[in-house]
């Protein structure tokens, strides 16, 4: 067994696909000799190559381009993202290009867009954004997003070996937060679109998903704690396609849900959550399904604003305990 | 007083005429520049500045003689800098206390603790500021030219871009709507050899940034980024061809990044040798004072007194901003829209 932190895992995940399969490389800024700009490819370029890792011009649409083409034709290219926040810069290509392929052209696009998102760090709007909605709305994409050291490396692996494009999405806030014993030489290999109890629970169910999965587990410890409620965590860990089988079990289950999710309220990814649960479990609802998400505002640089902005532990202790009244 | 007309170079600039007046105000912001970002530095070592902090050490020169070639004042010229160009916003009138705050996202900071660094704007003064996505600005402010030329106003603007930058898309179509559209446009390519960790031959196949422009049908120069009179010179030909209603002009300064790519970077992939051989032969304020010395321009107690100015200005800025409070919680809702006035406050805060 090796403690590692969540970016170590992410990395050791390339790593292993790479000496695995040598169609798998890597292109993006700065990913070469400096390792990219959070270290997840520290190491690489001397093991595997300048030409299995790629340092590309600042040019996100054609990383995205290049490596949609280079897959049709049989490689496995993971591209990353410097910031996801950049990623609008190859929207186009992603939802356009990439993502329409198997289905108008029948061409297989094995990728993987991988970059570090999300806030609570002070990066201001354009260092802390979650994109996972813009994306969500796109048949033809797979989106992962690992809140656990162990799924960071098995939701890298296999996305790398999925047949389709996928937009793994890593927290940076999680990078060198967390840490988690895995065993050496076993095969981590996280099933794309599988959720995962992170917490049993009986009276109300939390559904979130990256780095509002431990603000939710901690609030569920707070809440066990203070007021006897016992609340269940689902970790989503795929956003696309989504596990409808795990949410409804956890509704069946405590019959109360409370969606949490760092990305802003409108439009966002609970939206889709509740509108599944009222198609699929309308009937086992004991109260209204309700969401802690941040505010609709473009995430604010100063630590007292993006602390309000964000959906902090303390909200989602109090959203519960209200929703366990109810 | 008309400055002697000799480049290191040899080049002889045309018709650059500069008052002594003029030539001890580039040196103010030069310095002011400079000791401003020493400022927050220890600002930020002392964990007072909340994000990353990024220096400009040896680009000073182009910034500022940039700049200084636009006609500032309000509703004059207007330019857009990048997060290395604190010397154009200074030189366009941004107070350094509003740096300050900007970068220790004060409440009272320009954006009021929403944003970052340099990033903030005064229209009337003359400067629109950057978003992170690089390229982005070009565009806009081929937009901000296009307002001029529709209103046939005799303004110009003008926009940095890094040689990192001028690999994005944004870069391409906005130079390339500017030239067809003959907009009085001014881009300042900054060569200052690494875009982070990547270097210009990684980033472009061409040698210099103004082939690039080129290839759109825009007039280019390539100068020496250090010489404060050779950007303003440039700059100013540029400037006043555009005013003329002549078009785009690309301006390539050849510089270097001398610090990392910001504080936590320590550049460790930069040769050590170029980085004192630009320090020592090719600093952009040493060879400015120099050359003025030499001429018997200026005088070392002229630059003294600036020094203690400028030193004294930023001790009373930084004094007037460092206890300052932060935002409050609740003055992150409104403004996304001029209507309604604020973003809802969500349930779970009112519990
Ligand atoms: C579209 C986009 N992609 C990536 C980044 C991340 N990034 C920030 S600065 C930088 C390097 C910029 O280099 P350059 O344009 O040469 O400017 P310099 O830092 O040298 O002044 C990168 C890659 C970004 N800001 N925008
Ligand atoms: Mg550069």
């Amino acid at each position: 067994m090796a403690e590692l932190t969540f970016l170590e895992a992410l990395r050791q995940g390339i790593w292993e696909e790479m000496e695995r399969d040598e169609r798998v490389f890597i292109l993006g800024e700065d990913v070469g000799a400096y390792g990219g700009a959070f270290k997840v490819t520290d190491g690489f370029s001397k093991r595997f190559g300048e030409s299995r890792v790629i340092d590309t011009p600042i040019s996100e649409a054609a990383i995205v381009g290049a490596a949609a083409g280079a897959a049709h034709m049989g490689l496995r290219p993971v591209a990353e993202m410097q910031f996801i926040d950049f990623i609008s810069c190859a929207y186009d290509m992603l939802t356009n290009y990439v993502a329409t392929a198997r289905y108008r052209a029948g061409l297989s696009t094995p990728m993987v867009v991988r970059g570090p998102c999300g806030g609570y760090v002070r990066g201001g709007p354009f260092h802390s954004q979650n994109p996972e909605a813009a994306f969500l709305h796109t048949p033809g994409l797979k989106i992962v997003y690992p809140a656990t050291v162990r799924d960071a490396k098995g939701l890298i692996k296999s996305s790398i070996r999925d047949e389709d494009p996928v937009l793994y999405l890593e927290h940076k806030w999680l990078y060198r937060r967390i840490k988690e014993q895995l065993p050496e030489g076993e095969e981590i290999l996280t099933p794309i679109g599988q959720a995962r109890i992170a917490r049993e629970g009986k009276h109300l169910s939390i559904i979130s998903y990256g780095a509002t999965l431990w603000k939710s587990l901690e609030a569920a410890d707070q809440l066990e704690k203070a007021d006897g409620v016992s609340v269940e965590v689902l970790d989503l860990r795929t956003l696309l396609p989504m596990d409808d089988a795990a949410i409804v079990a956890t509704v069946k289950k405590t019959n109360k849900v409370l969606i949490v999710h760092e990305d802003t309220r409108t439009g966002g990814i609970a939206g889709e959550i509740a509108a599944r649960i009222n198609e699929q479990a309308f009937e086992w609802l004991d109260g209204p399904i309700m969401r802690v998400t941040a505010h609709d505002v473009p995430i604010p640089y100063a630590p007292t604003l993006e602390d309000f902005v964000l959906p902090q532990t303390d909200d989602i202790v109090k959203a519960a305990r209200w929703l366990a009244a109810y | 007083m008309a400055l002697p007309a000799t480049r290191p170079s040899g080049a002889v600039p045309s018709g650059a005429v500069l008052s002594a007046d003029q030539l001890l105000e580039l040196y103010y912001y030069l310095r002011l520049t400079r000791t401003l970002e020493e400022r927050l530095v220890a600002l930020y070592r002392q964990t007072k500045v909340i994000g990353g902090l990024f220096r400009s050490l040896g680009q000073e020169g182009e910034s500022v003689a940039s700049a200084y070639a636009l006609e500032r004042g309000r509703h004059r010229d207007i330019l857009s800098p990048l997060i290395r160009n604190l010397g154009s916003l200074l030189v366009m009138g941004a107070q350094p206390i509003e740096i300050l705050r900007q970068y220790m996202a004060k409440a009272d900071s320009p954006t009021r603790g929403r944003e970052l660094n340099v990033h903030f704007n005064d229209l009337e003064k003359g400067y629109l500021g950057q978003i992170s996505h690089l390229g982005d600005m070009i565009p806009v402010m081929a937009g901000i030219a296009l307002s001029f030329k529709l209103r046939a106003e005799p303004r110009v603007g003008l926009v940095y871009i890094g040689d990192g930058g001028t690999s994005t898309g944004t870069f391409h179509e906005g130079l390339n709507l500017a030239a067809v559209q003959r907009l009085p446009l001014v881009v300042i390519g900054e060569y200052n050899h690494w875009a982070y960790s990547t270097p210009p031959e990684k980033q472009f196949a061409v040698k210099d940034l103004a082939e690039k422009a080129k290839g759109y049908g825009v007039p280019s120069v390539t100068v020496d980024g250090n010489d404060v009179f050779a950007v303003y010179e440039a700059t100013r030909f540029a400037v006043e061809r555009a005013r003329r209603g002549k078009g785009v002009h690309f301006i390539e300064v050849k510089t270097y990044r001398r610090k990392g790519h910001a504080e936590h970077d320590d550049q460790h992939y930069v040769p050590k040798t170029d980085l004192e051989s630009w320090a020592k032969e090719n600093d952009p304020i040493d060879r400015y004072t120099q050359r003025l010395l030499t001429a018997d321009l200026i005088t070392e107690g002229d630059l003294k007194d600036i020094d203690d100015r400028v030193r004294v200005e930023v001790d009373q800025a930084t004094d007037a901003c460092v206890n300052d409070p932060l935002p409050t919680s609740e003055s992150a809702l409104p403004g996304v829209y001029v209507d309604p006035p604020a973003a809802d406050k969500l349930w779970f805060k009112v519990l």
